[in-house]
């Protein structure tokens, strides 16, 4: 890596980590400096990375990010209130510090904790130890490297066998100062048979411009159902770097969602592993970009085991000069006989400057298995245009319902009531025409 | 209400109506016949405002006005309506609002206020117990699913709620059986009036069982080869399209 970067990464590093949650915890550390050093070595990805070849992240290497160890931006509830999602438990960070006085956790079913990480780390750390220390070995970018490196803060969810959490929590992250990096580690351990749906929400106040890098690890224990839904509505000048890791027992169910609205730059990566026979998990994703932005998904599915279950679809709309990437990975390894896997992803490019690289990637070591993957990449259907036309609608109002159907099936996919009616807000939002047609 | 005259359509370079003269008055029910790729669906398409057609020669005029320099939307505010003979399935917009956007454009299109949603349900409902309808289509995907009755008997709900003032029909009877047709056929019949004007599109000739027409056309090359009364719908029955051909017969209203 370059070396002013390297060293810039250092000096942030050297002049926070005495202030980073766990500082007298030496396996945390030993923990960060060794990420650090893997960080400098390998730096950021470049378009020579074959997982990152269509998106370039130079402009968060020059970006210049500070960090800082605990939030100095006041945020009241009242600047929040349009965020939060009714009729669910919440957790609120600002510019990746958990703010209690803004979050709200009822009574929690027994058998449930829900933490920061931060004061995890001061009030009870042996019980993320094992946990961060087997999730530090070979990252997978610079990016995951930084994040142990500079880890400040995120939610900890766990689950005990049987825990079922009734209530949805929201873990809503609102950024609203420039210039800063904010790297969250949010950790979910579901239990055997427990059952719990959470919304990853990267939201912003007042556009500034800042670099969002967060991992979320989750563990399905066997026969555990797990939700985890992510929207992504960050300012139209932050760069949004994300992954979501998740590690299936046997029997368990992972249903994910990804919907990618905002943000200049926004790469979420989500690795799924059925690592237990039987596991079963749908992957949803929206994306929707509109000037220039830039939004890029990879999606790692890995039936390691037999008898695992694998649905994806992803649809994306791309406007003005906006550009996407899908990579929708899926292995199926030798023994993980009698998997069946189904992928699918549809583009819809509005413009003539939009653009989208798609690209399915099935690798299969297994003989006896279903697997099949399609991809689509179009523009709207004339003929319902001119249908929709002669019955008197305008032809933009046509056109933004018709790009409003495709995307509202993901929307309306959504089982989770409260996230359901807010995406269908944005939706609404960000097409008023259709919204004026079905209203 | 609706004077085309010496009408040449293109499609690629490639030349489908050859010179279309036809006038329609309000009150007045015309039958458009004519064998497979003479043109019928062109000019139905065309009149709808199409715009993969070229229109390289001649004029249409409706009430008075040029109706080619119009949008499609444009044209179905002034009261044009098409009845497709494939209607499109829209994934995702529910039927009724379609049905509610269309009258509710028109509306204020003529400066007159958009019916709230109370209003325009019990617009809606009257119209499809005519139709023999049930009222779940109207939460359904416009067409998506239909049976190929449903879709023409939807085509027919539209124009019902729509009131036009010319309505293009174009292969409405297709692919229906006899009680779809009965019933498809009385809702065309119910919007018989004297201020409208109407235009079936038909290649057989037993929709005008029901309806009988004013005038008789039948297409042939790109032109009407033949205008006639009613009866010229049963010799048609009778006698097939072969006997027709442009300027060959000598009844032609119409000469090249």
């Amino acid at each position: 890596m370059n070396m002013a970067v390297s060293n810039l990464y250092l000096n942030e590093f050297s002049r926070v980590k005495t202030a980073l949650p766990g500082q007298r915890l030496p396996w945390l550390t030993n923990m960060r400096e060794e990420a650090l050093a893997s960080f400098r070595t390998t730096g950021f990805p470049t378009l020579r990375d074959e997982d990152w070849k269509y998106t370039s992240v130079a402009r968060i290497e020059q970006g210049h990010f500070s960090l800082r160890a605990a939030t100095t931006q006041p945020v009241t509830a009242r600047q929040i209130e349009t965020l939060v999602l009714p009729d669910m438990q919440l957790l609120v960070f600002v510019d990746g510090h958990h703010i209690p006085t803004l979050s709200r956790i009822d009574a929690l079913p027994a058998g449930v904790t829900v933490a920061s990480i931060a004061d995890l780390l001061e009030r009870e750390p042996e019980t993320l130890q094992s946990l961060l220390t087997r999730q530090s070995r070979g990252y997978s970018s610079g990016f995951a490297a930084l994040n142990v490196a500079c880890m400040a803060d995120g939610a900890y969810i766990h689950l005990a066998e049987g825990a079922v959490l009734e209530t949805s929590i929201h873990l809503l992250f609102v950024a609203c100062t420039d210039n800063l990096a904010s790297h969250c580690r949010n950790q979910l351990i579901a239990g055997a048979n427990s059952r719990a749906c959470i919304v990853e929400h990267h939201a912003m106040l007042g556009a500034a411009s800042y670099f969002t890098n967060v991992v979320t690890s989750i563990a399905a224990g066997s026969s555990a159902r797990i939700e985890h839904h992510k929207l992504q509505q960050e300012s139209p000048k932050a760069f949004h770097i994300a992954a979501v890791n998740a590690d299936l027992n046997e029997g368990s169910h992972f249903l994910s969602s990804s919907f990618a609205l905002g943000g200049a730059l926004s790469r979420t990566d989500i690795n799924v592993t059925l690592s237990g026979e039987g596991a079963e998990c749908s992957l949803d994703g929206l994306y929707m970009g509109d000037g220039r932005q830039h939004m890029d998904h990879h999606t790692c599915i890995d039936h390691s085991k037999p008898r695992g279950t694998s649905r994806e679809l992803y649809k994306g709309v791309l406007a003005g000069a906006s550009r996407a990437v899908f990579n929708g990975k899926v292995i199926v390894h030798p023994d993980a006989q009698h998997s069946d896997a189904f992928q699918t992803n549809h583009n819809l490019l509005l413009s003539e400057q939009a653009e989208v690289d798609t690209k399915p990637q099935l690798e299969i070591w297994a003989d006896d298995v279903k697997c099949s993957h399609g991809a689509t990449v179009g523009q709207l259907d004339d003929n319902q245009v001119f249908y929709l036309r002669s019955r008197g609608v305008d032809d933009s109002a046509a056109r933004a319902l018709l790009t409003h159907a495709f995307a509202a099936e993901m929307v309306d996919r959504v089982g989770l009531a409260s996230l359901r009616s807010r995406l269908d807000r944005l939706l609404r939002e960000r097409l008023p025409q259709s919204s004026e047609v079905l209203s | 209400m609706l004077d085309i005259s010496n009408l040449h359509v293109s499609i690629d370079n490639k030349p489908i109506l050859r010179g279309i003269d036809l006038t329609v008055k309000a009150g007045e029910v015309h039958a458009v016949m004519g064998p497979n790729g003479s043109g019928k669906s062109t000019l139905a398409l065309v009149l709808a405002g199409r715009d993969n057609y070229a229109v390289t020669a001649g004029e249409v005029r409706y009430l008075g006005h040029d109706l080619l320099t119009l949008s499609p939307e444009e044209r179905a505010r002034e009261g044009v309506f098409l009845a497709f003979q494939y209607p499109v399935e829209i994934p995702g917009v529910a039927n009724i609002y379609l049905l509610k956007a269309a009258l509710n454009a028109q509306r204020l299109h003529r400066g007159e206020a958009e019916l709230d949603a109370v209003d325009f349900l019990a617009l809606v409902r009257d119209k499809l117990k005519f139709m023999g309808m049930d009222e779940a289509l109207l939460y359904r995907p416009v067409n998506q699913g239909f049976s190929g009755g449903e879709k023409k008997r939807n085509e027919i709900l539209q124009m019902a709620v729509m009131e036009p003032r010319l309505a293009i029909l174009d292969e409405t009877d297709s692919g229906l059986d006899i009680d779809a047709l009965k019933v498809v056929a009385d809702g065309i019949e119910n919007m018989r009036s004297p201020q409208r004007a109407l235009i079936l599109v038909t290649h057989y000739q037993r929709l005008l069982n029901y309806i009988v027409p004013d005038r008789v056309h039948v297409l042939s090359q790109g032109r009407i080869a033949l205008s006639g009364g009613p009866e010229l719908a049963l010799e048609l029955e009778h006698r097939g399209y072969g006997w027709v051909d442009a300027g060959k017969d000598s009844r032609t209203g119409v000469m090249p």
